[in-house]
Protein backbone atom coordinates (compact mmCIF):
# COMPACT_ATOMS: atom_id res chain seq x y z
CA UNK A 1 0.00 0.00 0.00
CA UNK A 2 1.61 2.90 -0.63
CA UNK A 3 1.57 6.32 1.19
CA UNK A 4 -1.06 9.28 0.05
CA UNK A 5 -0.81 12.43 -0.02
CA UNK A 6 -1.71 13.03 3.62
CA UNK A 7 0.52 10.83 4.73
CA UNK A 8 3.30 12.35 3.14
CA UNK A 9 2.11 15.53 4.28
CA UNK A 10 2.05 13.72 8.18
CA UNK A 11 5.20 12.31 8.01
CA UNK A 12 6.78 15.57 6.98
CA UNK A 13 5.58 17.39 10.26
CA UNK A 14 6.90 14.69 12.44
CA UNK A 15 9.90 15.90 14.83
CA UNK A 16 9.05 19.22 13.63
CA UNK A 17 8.17 21.56 16.66
CA UNK A 18 4.50 22.97 16.46
CA UNK A 19 3.44 25.81 15.22
CA UNK A 20 -0.08 27.48 15.66
CA UNK A 21 -1.96 27.39 12.50
CA UNK A 22 -2.35 31.21 11.18
CA UNK A 23 -6.37 32.53 11.32
CA UNK A 24 -5.83 33.12 7.44
CA UNK A 25 -4.28 30.63 5.68
CA UNK A 26 -3.33 32.69 2.31
CA UNK A 27 -0.04 34.39 3.33
CA UNK A 28 -0.52 37.07 0.70
CA UNK A 29 -3.99 38.05 2.27
CA UNK A 30 -2.35 38.36 5.48
CA UNK A 31 0.10 40.49 4.61
CA UNK A 32 -2.30 42.76 3.11
CA UNK A 33 -4.92 42.90 5.32
CA UNK A 34 -2.00 43.38 8.15
CA UNK A 35 -0.33 46.34 5.90
CA UNK A 36 -3.33 47.74 4.83
CA UNK A 37 -4.94 48.08 8.23
CA UNK A 38 -2.14 49.57 9.32
CA UNK A 39 -1.54 52.34 7.02
CA UNK A 40 -5.39 53.35 7.40
CA UNK A 41 -4.87 53.47 10.78
CA UNK A 42 -1.69 55.79 10.63
CA UNK A 43 -3.77 57.63 8.42
CA UNK A 44 -7.14 57.88 10.25
CA UNK A 45 -5.47 58.70 13.75
CA UNK A 46 -3.32 61.61 11.14
CA UNK A 47 -6.23 63.07 10.45
CA UNK A 48 -8.16 63.36 13.62
CA UNK A 49 -7.07 66.51 15.52
CA UNK A 50 -7.10 66.02 19.10
CA UNK A 51 -7.10 69.53 20.46
CA UNK A 52 -4.99 67.80 23.96
CA UNK A 53 -5.11 71.03 26.54
CA UNK A 54 -8.79 71.04 25.12
CA UNK A 55 -9.47 67.24 26.67
CA UNK A 56 -6.61 67.86 29.34
CA UNK A 57 -9.18 70.88 31.16
CA UNK A 58 -12.17 68.57 30.69
CA UNK A 59 -11.34 65.86 32.49
CA UNK A 60 -11.85 68.14 35.54
CA UNK A 61 -15.37 68.34 34.00
CA UNK A 62 -15.34 64.36 33.68
CA UNK A 63 -14.66 63.59 37.38
CA UNK A 64 -17.32 66.17 38.47
CA UNK A 65 -19.26 63.83 36.26
CA UNK A 66 -18.77 61.05 37.64
CA UNK A 67 -18.47 62.02 40.91
CA UNK A 68 -22.22 62.87 40.48
CA UNK A 69 -23.28 59.79 39.58
CA UNK A 70 -22.57 58.96 43.28
CA UNK A 71 -24.97 61.96 44.48
CA UNK A 72 -27.45 62.40 41.99
CA UNK A 73 -30.10 65.08 42.59
CA UNK A 74 -33.72 63.67 41.17
CA UNK A 75 -35.53 66.64 43.36
CA UNK A 76 -34.57 69.55 41.80
CA UNK A 77 -36.06 69.23 38.36
CA UNK A 78 -38.28 66.55 39.79
CA UNK A 79 -41.40 67.83 37.47
CA UNK A 80 -39.54 67.67 34.41
CA UNK A 81 -37.95 64.64 34.66
CA UNK A 82 -41.54 63.28 35.67
CA UNK A 83 -43.13 64.80 32.70
CA UNK A 84 -40.66 63.86 30.36
CA UNK A 85 -40.44 60.21 31.71
CA UNK A 86 -44.16 59.88 30.79
CA UNK A 87 -44.09 61.59 27.85
CA UNK A 88 -40.93 58.91 26.89
CA UNK A 89 -43.01 56.48 28.17
CA UNK A 90 -46.58 57.12 26.36
CA UNK A 91 -43.84 57.18 23.20
CA UNK A 92 -42.68 53.81 23.48
CA UNK A 93 -46.17 52.31 24.49
CA UNK A 94 -48.36 54.02 21.40
CA UNK A 95 -45.62 53.44 18.96
CA UNK A 96 -44.58 49.82 19.74
CA UNK A 97 -48.17 48.85 19.24
CA UNK A 98 -48.92 51.27 16.23
CA UNK A 99 -45.81 49.73 14.60
CA UNK A 100 -46.39 46.10 15.26
CA UNK A 101 -49.65 46.49 13.89
CA UNK A 102 -48.31 47.88 10.83
CA UNK A 103 -45.42 45.74 10.35
CA UNK A 104 -47.38 42.67 10.58
CA UNK A 105 -49.30 43.13 7.16
CA UNK A 106 -45.82 44.24 5.80
CA UNK A 107 -44.26 40.68 6.92
CA UNK A 108 -46.67 38.95 5.68
CA UNK A 109 -46.01 40.63 2.41
CA UNK A 110 -42.08 40.44 2.46
CA UNK A 111 -42.30 37.13 3.18
CA UNK A 112 -41.51 34.78 0.11
CA UNK A 113 -43.99 31.98 0.17
CA UNK A 114 -46.72 33.74 0.92
CA UNK A 115 -46.81 36.92 -1.29
CA UNK A 116 -46.05 36.92 -4.90
CA UNK A 117 -43.64 38.88 -6.40
CA UNK A 118 -44.36 42.39 -7.09
CA UNK A 119 -46.11 42.41 -3.13
CA UNK A 120 -42.90 40.99 -2.14
CA UNK A 121 -40.56 43.41 -3.91
CA UNK A 122 -42.44 46.64 -2.67
CA UNK A 123 -42.71 45.27 1.34
CA UNK A 124 -39.04 44.31 1.10
CA UNK A 125 -38.40 48.12 -0.37
CA UNK A 126 -40.56 49.67 2.64
CA UNK A 127 -38.03 47.30 5.66
CA UNK A 128 -35.65 48.66 3.54
CA UNK A 129 -35.81 52.37 3.73
CA UNK A 130 -36.81 51.84 7.01
CA UNK A 131 -33.88 50.28 8.27
CA UNK A 132 -31.37 52.17 6.31
CA UNK A 133 -32.89 55.75 7.53
CA UNK A 134 -31.55 56.43 10.94
CA UNK A 135 -33.77 57.09 13.82
CA UNK A 136 -32.71 60.67 14.22
CA UNK A 137 -32.51 61.80 10.83
CA UNK A 138 -36.13 60.45 10.15
CA UNK A 139 -36.76 62.58 13.61
CA UNK A 140 -35.48 66.02 12.07
CA UNK A 141 -37.71 65.71 9.07
CA UNK A 142 -40.88 64.67 11.07
CA UNK A 143 -39.89 67.37 13.21
CA UNK A 144 -39.63 69.75 10.17
CA UNK A 145 -43.66 68.48 9.23
CA UNK A 146 -45.41 67.80 12.10
CA UNK A 147 -43.95 70.69 14.24
CA UNK A 148 -42.16 70.06 17.81
CA UNK A 149 -43.83 67.54 20.40
CA UNK A 150 -44.34 63.60 21.19
CA UNK A 151 -46.06 63.46 17.63
CA UNK A 152 -43.15 63.78 15.54
CA UNK A 153 -41.34 61.14 17.86
CA UNK A 154 -44.61 58.82 17.61
CA UNK A 155 -44.04 58.37 14.26
CA UNK A 156 -40.32 58.13 13.93
CA UNK A 157 -40.57 55.38 16.17
CA UNK A 158 -43.73 53.10 14.61
CA UNK A 159 -41.87 53.64 11.06
CA UNK A 160 -38.90 52.28 12.64
CA UNK A 161 -40.53 49.86 14.58
CA UNK A 162 -42.21 48.99 11.31
CA UNK A 163 -38.40 47.82 8.95
CA UNK A 164 -37.37 45.89 12.04
CA UNK A 165 -40.23 44.19 13.50
CA UNK A 166 -41.41 43.44 9.41
CA UNK A 167 -37.76 41.82 8.60
CA UNK A 168 -37.40 39.67 11.39
CA UNK A 169 -40.92 38.54 11.11
CA UNK A 170 -41.03 37.70 7.55
CA UNK A 171 -37.67 35.80 8.37
CA UNK A 172 -39.29 33.49 10.27
CA UNK A 173 -42.49 33.24 8.45
CA UNK A 174 -40.30 31.86 5.50
CA UNK A 175 -38.93 29.31 8.05
CA UNK A 176 -42.15 27.99 8.72
CA UNK A 177 -42.91 24.36 8.77
CA UNK A 178 -45.33 24.01 5.55
CA UNK A 179 -47.36 20.63 6.26
CA UNK A 180 -49.19 22.51 9.35
CA UNK A 181 -49.93 25.59 7.20
CA UNK A 182 -51.01 22.72 4.21
CA UNK A 183 -53.24 20.60 6.51
CA UNK A 184 -55.05 23.49 7.19
CA UNK A 185 -55.14 24.77 3.65
CA UNK A 186 -56.56 21.17 3.06
CA UNK A 187 -59.41 21.21 4.69
CA UNK A 188 -60.60 24.26 2.12
CA UNK A 189 -59.92 26.85 4.80
CA UNK A 190 -60.08 30.78 2.84
CA UNK A 191 -56.69 32.58 2.84
CA UNK A 192 -57.85 34.64 6.14
CA UNK A 193 -58.04 31.42 8.28
CA UNK A 194 -55.03 29.53 6.12
CA UNK A 195 -53.37 33.11 7.73
CA UNK A 196 -55.19 32.51 11.51
CA UNK A 197 -54.60 29.03 11.64
CA UNK A 198 -51.73 27.82 9.81
CA UNK A 199 -49.39 30.57 9.45
CA UNK A 200 -50.06 32.84 12.80
CA UNK A 201 -49.53 30.11 15.93
CA UNK A 202 -46.25 28.82 14.28
CA UNK A 203 -44.83 32.80 14.67
CA UNK A 204 -46.91 33.97 17.77
CA UNK A 205 -44.19 33.41 20.00
CA UNK A 206 -41.38 35.30 17.89
CA UNK A 207 -43.83 37.60 17.66
CA UNK A 208 -44.55 38.27 21.36
CA UNK A 209 -40.84 38.04 21.92
CA UNK A 210 -39.99 40.52 19.05
CA UNK A 211 -42.29 42.80 20.55
CA UNK A 212 -40.88 42.64 23.80
CA UNK A 213 -37.76 43.35 22.78
CA UNK A 214 -38.83 46.37 20.37
CA UNK A 215 -40.25 47.96 23.43
CA UNK A 216 -37.23 47.64 25.32
CA UNK A 217 -35.42 49.46 22.07
CA UNK A 218 -38.06 52.25 21.72
CA UNK A 219 -37.80 52.98 25.05
CA UNK A 220 -33.82 53.22 24.27
CA UNK A 221 -35.08 55.36 21.46
CA UNK A 222 -37.19 57.87 22.64
CA UNK A 223 -34.43 58.72 25.24
CA UNK A 224 -32.47 60.38 22.21
CA UNK A 225 -35.50 61.88 20.03
CA UNK A 226 -35.88 64.41 22.85
CA UNK A 227 -32.50 65.78 21.54
CA UNK A 228 -34.10 66.97 18.23
CA UNK A 229 -37.43 68.36 19.66
CA UNK A 230 -39.21 65.16 18.80
CA UNK A 231 -40.90 64.80 22.44
CA UNK A 232 -39.75 62.69 25.86
CA UNK A 233 -36.70 62.71 28.40
CA UNK A 234 -33.75 63.55 26.04
CA UNK A 235 -35.16 67.37 26.14
CA UNK A 236 -34.81 67.67 29.58
CA UNK A 237 -31.29 65.58 29.61
CA UNK A 238 -29.93 67.51 26.72
CA UNK A 239 -31.26 71.10 29.33
CA UNK A 240 -29.53 69.53 32.06
CA UNK A 241 -26.01 68.91 29.84
CA UNK A 242 -26.18 72.28 28.51
CA UNK A 243 -26.56 74.44 31.61
CA UNK A 244 -24.27 71.68 33.17
CA UNK A 245 -25.84 70.29 35.69
CA UNK A 246 -24.13 67.23 36.22
CA UNK A 247 -26.15 65.79 39.39
CA UNK A 248 -29.26 66.10 37.31
CA UNK A 249 -27.99 64.37 34.08
CA UNK A 250 -26.60 61.66 36.15
CA UNK A 251 -30.06 61.09 38.24
CA UNK A 252 -31.64 61.23 34.38
CA UNK A 253 -29.12 58.78 33.01
CA UNK A 254 -29.69 56.18 36.22
CA UNK A 255 -33.47 56.25 35.94
CA UNK A 256 -33.48 55.30 31.91
CA UNK A 257 -30.09 52.86 32.99
CA UNK A 258 -33.12 51.13 35.87
CA UNK A 259 -35.70 51.38 33.04
CA UNK A 260 -34.11 49.89 30.56
CA UNK A 261 -32.88 46.73 33.01
CA UNK A 262 -36.37 46.24 34.11
CA UNK A 263 -37.66 45.85 30.71
CA UNK A 264 -34.75 43.74 29.91
CA UNK A 265 -35.35 41.75 32.83
CA UNK A 266 -39.69 41.31 32.04
CA UNK A 267 -38.61 40.88 28.81
CA UNK A 268 -37.07 37.90 29.57
CA UNK A 269 -39.02 36.24 31.63
CA UNK A 270 -42.09 36.58 29.27
CA UNK A 271 -39.85 35.17 25.99
CA UNK A 272 -39.10 32.49 28.00
CA UNK A 273 -42.45 31.63 28.88
CA UNK A 274 -43.60 31.90 25.15
CA UNK A 275 -40.85 29.54 24.01
CA UNK B 1 -55.70 24.24 27.05
CA UNK B 2 -58.22 22.45 25.22
CA UNK B 3 -60.74 21.90 27.81
CA UNK B 4 -64.02 19.88 27.21
CA UNK B 5 -66.90 21.26 29.49
CA UNK B 6 -70.35 20.31 30.69
CA UNK B 7 -73.25 22.91 29.27
CA UNK B 8 -76.89 21.75 29.36
CA UNK B 9 -76.43 18.07 29.90
CA UNK B 10 -74.12 18.21 26.31
CA UNK B 11 -70.35 18.41 26.46
CA UNK B 12 -69.00 21.54 24.12
CA UNK B 13 -65.08 21.85 23.10
CA UNK B 14 -63.92 24.95 24.28
CA UNK B 15 -60.21 26.51 23.65
CA UNK B 16 -59.75 28.24 26.81
CA UNK B 17 -61.85 27.19 30.36
CA UNK B 18 -64.26 30.25 31.62
CA UNK B 19 -61.29 31.26 33.81
CA UNK B 20 -58.17 32.14 31.57
CA UNK B 21 -60.58 33.76 28.95
CA UNK B 22 -61.78 36.06 31.27
CA UNK B 23 -58.08 36.59 31.96
CA UNK B 24 -57.39 37.58 28.94
CA UNK B 25 -60.36 39.61 27.80
CA UNK B 26 -59.25 41.88 31.22
CA UNK B 27 -55.83 41.80 29.58
CA UNK B 28 -56.86 43.11 26.38
CA UNK B 29 -59.16 45.63 27.54
CA UNK B 30 -56.51 46.66 30.30
CA UNK B 31 -53.74 47.05 27.32
CA UNK B 32 -56.45 48.88 24.86
CA UNK B 33 -57.29 51.14 27.54
CA UNK B 34 -53.89 51.64 28.04
CA UNK B 35 -52.90 52.47 24.66
CA UNK B 36 -56.37 54.74 24.47
CA UNK B 37 -54.99 56.80 27.47
CA UNK B 38 -51.89 57.14 25.62
CA UNK B 39 -52.62 58.60 22.82
CA UNK B 40 -55.17 60.81 23.76
CA UNK B 41 -52.16 62.23 25.74
CA UNK B 42 -49.97 62.77 22.60
CA UNK B 43 -52.75 64.11 21.13
CA UNK B 44 -53.25 66.41 23.58
CA UNK B 45 -49.82 67.66 23.30
CA UNK B 46 -50.09 68.03 19.45
CA UNK B 47 -50.65 70.93 17.80
CA UNK B 48 -53.75 69.25 15.16
CA UNK B 49 -53.05 72.62 13.73
CA UNK B 50 -49.62 71.78 11.92
CA UNK B 51 -50.34 68.07 11.80
CA UNK B 52 -53.32 68.66 9.11
CA UNK B 53 -51.38 71.22 7.12
CA UNK B 54 -48.30 68.28 7.25
CA UNK B 55 -48.99 67.21 3.82
CA UNK B 56 -48.49 70.67 2.25
CA UNK B 57 -45.59 71.59 4.54
CA UNK B 58 -44.35 67.89 3.06
CA UNK B 59 -44.68 68.77 -0.44
CA UNK B 60 -43.33 72.22 -0.02
CA UNK B 61 -40.09 71.00 1.78
CA UNK B 62 -39.79 68.17 -0.77
CA UNK B 63 -40.11 70.56 -4.10
CA UNK B 64 -37.59 72.89 -2.20
CA UNK B 65 -35.39 69.81 -1.64
CA UNK B 66 -35.67 68.47 -5.34
CA UNK B 67 -33.15 68.27 -7.25
CA UNK B 68 -30.48 67.63 -4.88
CA UNK B 69 -27.16 70.06 -4.40
CA UNK B 70 -24.75 67.46 -6.44
CA UNK B 71 -22.11 69.84 -6.45
CA UNK B 72 -21.49 70.71 -2.35
CA UNK B 73 -20.41 66.87 -3.06
CA UNK B 74 -16.81 67.88 -2.71
CA UNK B 75 -17.27 69.51 0.48
CA UNK B 76 -18.92 66.22 2.01
CA UNK B 77 -15.50 63.84 1.19
CA UNK B 78 -13.61 65.40 4.11
CA UNK B 79 -16.46 64.47 6.45
CA UNK B 80 -17.39 61.65 5.14
CA UNK B 81 -13.49 60.18 5.92
CA UNK B 82 -14.18 61.33 9.49
CA UNK B 83 -17.58 59.14 9.68
CA UNK B 84 -16.05 56.31 8.80
CA UNK B 85 -12.63 57.01 11.30
CA UNK B 86 -15.06 58.00 13.94
CA UNK B 87 -16.78 54.45 13.09
CA UNK B 88 -13.83 52.47 12.54
CA UNK B 89 -11.44 53.50 15.27
CA UNK B 90 -14.51 53.48 17.76
CA UNK B 91 -15.48 49.48 16.68
CA UNK B 92 -11.29 49.19 17.26
CA UNK B 93 -11.06 50.55 20.90
CA UNK B 94 -14.22 49.44 21.69
CA UNK B 95 -12.89 45.69 21.22
CA UNK B 96 -10.06 46.13 23.46
CA UNK B 97 -11.92 47.37 26.37
CA UNK B 98 -14.57 44.65 25.56
CA UNK B 99 -12.15 41.58 25.66
CA UNK B 100 -11.09 41.70 29.35
CA UNK B 101 -14.48 42.56 30.27
CA UNK B 102 -15.88 39.90 28.51
CA UNK B 103 -13.35 37.45 30.20
CA UNK B 104 -14.50 39.21 33.61
CA UNK B 105 -17.62 38.44 32.76
CA UNK B 106 -18.24 35.07 31.65
CA UNK B 107 -18.84 32.63 34.12
CA UNK B 108 -16.27 29.93 32.94
CA UNK B 109 -13.58 32.39 32.79
CA UNK B 110 -13.80 34.96 35.47
CA UNK B 111 -11.70 35.05 38.48
CA UNK B 112 -14.39 35.66 40.92
CA UNK B 113 -18.45 35.32 40.20
CA UNK B 114 -19.12 36.78 43.14
CA UNK B 115 -16.58 40.35 42.90
CA UNK B 116 -15.80 40.61 39.38
CA UNK B 117 -18.66 39.51 37.49
CA UNK B 118 -21.35 41.71 38.85
CA UNK B 119 -19.05 44.65 38.52
CA UNK B 120 -18.09 43.57 34.60
CA UNK B 121 -21.88 43.39 33.84
CA UNK B 122 -22.90 46.62 35.10
CA UNK B 123 -19.96 48.07 32.76
CA UNK B 124 -21.54 45.86 30.25
CA UNK B 125 -25.10 47.15 31.44
CA UNK B 126 -24.57 50.65 31.40
CA UNK B 127 -22.74 51.35 28.09
CA UNK B 128 -25.18 49.21 26.65
CA UNK B 129 -28.43 51.27 27.86
CA UNK B 130 -27.43 54.60 26.91
CA UNK B 131 -27.42 55.95 23.46
CA UNK B 132 -24.49 56.74 21.63
CA UNK B 133 -25.74 60.15 20.99
CA UNK B 134 -26.18 60.73 24.60
CA UNK B 135 -22.40 59.48 25.38
CA UNK B 136 -21.64 62.03 22.36
CA UNK B 137 -23.21 64.87 24.25
CA UNK B 138 -21.61 64.24 27.30
CA UNK B 139 -18.41 63.57 26.05
CA UNK B 140 -19.10 67.46 24.03
CA UNK B 141 -19.88 68.77 26.93
CA UNK B 142 -16.52 67.13 28.96
CA UNK B 143 -13.79 67.01 26.49
CA UNK B 144 -15.16 69.75 24.04
CA UNK B 145 -16.68 69.08 20.30
CA UNK B 146 -14.98 67.29 17.79
CA UNK B 147 -14.13 63.85 16.20
CA UNK B 148 -12.44 62.33 19.07
CA UNK B 149 -15.38 63.03 21.43
CA UNK B 150 -17.45 60.98 18.69
CA UNK B 151 -14.73 58.17 18.45
CA UNK B 152 -14.63 57.93 22.44
CA UNK B 153 -18.58 57.99 22.25
CA UNK B 154 -18.88 55.39 20.04
CA UNK B 155 -16.21 53.36 21.71
CA UNK B 156 -18.27 53.60 24.89
CA UNK B 157 -21.25 52.81 23.60
CA UNK B 158 -20.01 49.02 22.11
CA UNK B 159 -17.95 48.55 24.75
CA UNK B 160 -21.40 47.36 26.38
CA UNK B 161 -22.57 45.16 22.74
CA UNK B 162 -19.49 43.51 21.99
CA UNK B 163 -18.76 42.71 25.82
CA UNK B 164 -22.47 41.33 25.92
CA UNK B 165 -22.25 38.96 23.07
CA UNK B 166 -18.23 38.19 23.04
CA UNK B 167 -18.66 36.36 26.71
CA UNK B 168 -21.72 34.64 25.94
CA UNK B 169 -19.03 33.33 23.31
CA UNK B 170 -16.95 31.96 25.58
CA UNK B 171 -19.56 30.86 27.99
CA UNK B 172 -20.97 28.52 25.44
CA UNK B 173 -17.41 26.92 24.51
CA UNK B 174 -16.22 23.50 24.49
CA UNK B 175 -15.14 22.48 28.17
CA UNK B 176 -13.08 19.32 26.55
CA UNK B 177 -10.56 21.23 23.86
CA UNK B 178 -9.85 23.36 27.48
CA UNK B 179 -9.33 20.47 29.42
CA UNK B 180 -7.19 18.88 27.42
CA UNK B 181 -4.71 21.72 26.89
CA UNK B 182 -5.15 22.48 31.11
CA UNK B 183 -4.09 18.54 31.26
CA UNK B 184 -0.76 19.37 29.09
CA UNK B 185 0.52 21.20 32.49
CA UNK B 186 -0.37 24.74 30.63
CA UNK B 187 -0.05 27.63 32.58
CA UNK B 188 -3.67 29.67 32.81
CA UNK B 189 -2.55 32.04 29.96
CA UNK B 190 -1.88 29.20 27.75
CA UNK B 191 -4.81 27.94 28.65
CA UNK B 192 -6.37 31.05 27.20
CA UNK B 193 -4.22 31.74 24.13
CA UNK B 194 -4.84 28.25 22.84
CA UNK B 195 -8.03 26.18 25.05
CA UNK B 196 -10.53 29.16 24.50
CA UNK B 197 -9.18 31.81 21.95
CA UNK B 198 -9.35 29.79 19.10
CA UNK B 199 -12.60 29.08 19.79
CA UNK B 200 -14.09 31.98 20.57
CA UNK B 201 -12.30 34.09 16.66
CA UNK B 202 -14.78 33.44 14.26
CA UNK B 203 -17.36 34.62 16.84
CA UNK B 204 -14.94 37.53 17.65
CA UNK B 205 -14.64 38.32 13.94
CA UNK B 206 -18.26 38.51 13.47
CA UNK B 207 -18.96 40.98 16.57
CA UNK B 208 -16.43 43.04 15.55
CA UNK B 209 -17.90 43.32 11.52
CA UNK B 210 -21.44 43.43 12.56
CA UNK B 211 -20.72 46.53 15.50
CA UNK B 212 -18.65 48.30 12.99
CA UNK B 213 -22.05 48.36 10.59
CA UNK B 214 -24.13 49.54 13.55
CA UNK B 215 -21.25 52.12 14.08
CA UNK B 216 -21.61 53.52 10.70
CA UNK B 217 -24.92 53.86 11.26
CA UNK B 218 -24.36 55.53 14.57
CA UNK B 219 -21.47 57.79 13.83
CA UNK B 220 -23.62 60.07 10.51
CA UNK B 221 -25.71 61.38 13.46
CA UNK B 222 -23.39 62.55 16.16
CA UNK B 223 -22.44 65.38 14.42
CA UNK B 224 -26.05 66.38 15.09
CA UNK B 225 -24.85 67.23 19.09
CA UNK B 226 -21.34 68.44 17.53
CA UNK B 227 -19.42 65.24 17.47
CA UNK B 228 -17.69 65.41 13.80
CA UNK B 229 -18.43 63.37 10.54
CA UNK B 230 -20.69 63.73 8.17
CA UNK B 231 -23.65 64.99 10.60
CA UNK B 232 -22.17 68.29 11.15
CA UNK B 233 -22.90 69.04 7.70
CA UNK B 234 -26.14 67.99 8.23
CA UNK B 235 -26.69 70.41 10.64
CA UNK B 236 -25.35 73.34 9.32
CA UNK B 237 -27.52 72.15 6.53
CA UNK B 238 -31.01 71.82 8.26
CA UNK B 239 -29.96 75.62 10.04
CA UNK B 240 -29.79 77.29 7.36
CA UNK B 241 -32.88 75.67 5.14
CA UNK B 242 -30.72 74.31 2.61
CA UNK B 243 -33.14 71.78 1.87
CA UNK B 244 -31.09 70.51 -1.67
CA UNK B 245 -27.70 69.91 0.67
CA UNK B 246 -29.52 67.87 2.88
CA UNK B 247 -31.31 65.55 0.62
CA UNK B 248 -27.50 65.14 -0.72
CA UNK B 249 -26.22 64.20 2.53
CA UNK B 250 -29.16 61.84 3.64
CA UNK B 251 -28.54 60.18 -0.23
CA UNK B 252 -24.83 59.91 0.97
CA UNK B 253 -25.60 58.50 4.02
CA UNK B 254 -28.09 56.05 2.60
CA UNK B 255 -25.51 54.83 0.32
CA UNK B 256 -22.99 54.26 3.28
CA UNK B 257 -24.90 52.43 5.47
CA UNK B 258 -26.13 50.33 2.47
CA UNK B 259 -22.35 49.96 1.63
CA UNK B 260 -21.04 49.23 5.14
CA UNK B 261 -24.39 46.67 5.28
CA UNK B 262 -23.07 44.91 1.94
CA UNK B 263 -19.05 44.89 3.07
CA UNK B 264 -20.48 43.68 6.76
CA UNK B 265 -22.34 40.61 5.81
CA UNK B 266 -19.65 39.59 2.97
CA UNK B 267 -17.49 39.52 5.57
CA UNK B 268 -19.34 37.73 8.20
CA UNK B 269 -20.62 35.26 5.03
CA UNK B 270 -16.42 34.61 4.80
CA UNK B 271 -15.77 34.48 8.35
CA UNK B 272 -18.36 31.76 9.42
Amino acid sequence: MSATPAHDLLSAKVGQPWKKPPLIRRAWLRWILLIGGLVYFVLAMASMEVNWMRVWEGLDRGRQFVLAFTDPDFTSRATDIREGLIESAIMTVTSTVVGIALSIPVALGAARNIAPLPIYLFCRGIVALSRALNEIIVAILLVAIFGFGPMAGFLTLSFATIGFMAKLLAEDIEDLDRSQAEAVRATGARWSQWINYGVQPQVMPRLIGLSMYRLDINFRESAVLGLVGAGGIGATLNTAFDRYEFDTAAAILIIIIAVVMALEYLSGIIRARVQ
Amino acid sequence: MPQVIAGDGTKIWMLRDRRSQFLRWGAWLVGTLLFLWCWQRISSATEWFFVLGAPEVAADIGSRAMPPRWSYMEKLWGPLWDTLNIATLGTVFALIMAVPVAFLAARNTTPSTLFIRPLALLIIVSTRSINSLIWALLLVAIIGPGIFAGMVAIAIRSVGFCAKLLYEAIEEIDTRQVEAITATGASRWQIMAYGIVPQIMPAFAGIAVFRWDINIRESTVLGLVGAGGIGLQLKGSLDTLAWPQVTLIIIVIFGTVILSEWVSARVRGAVI
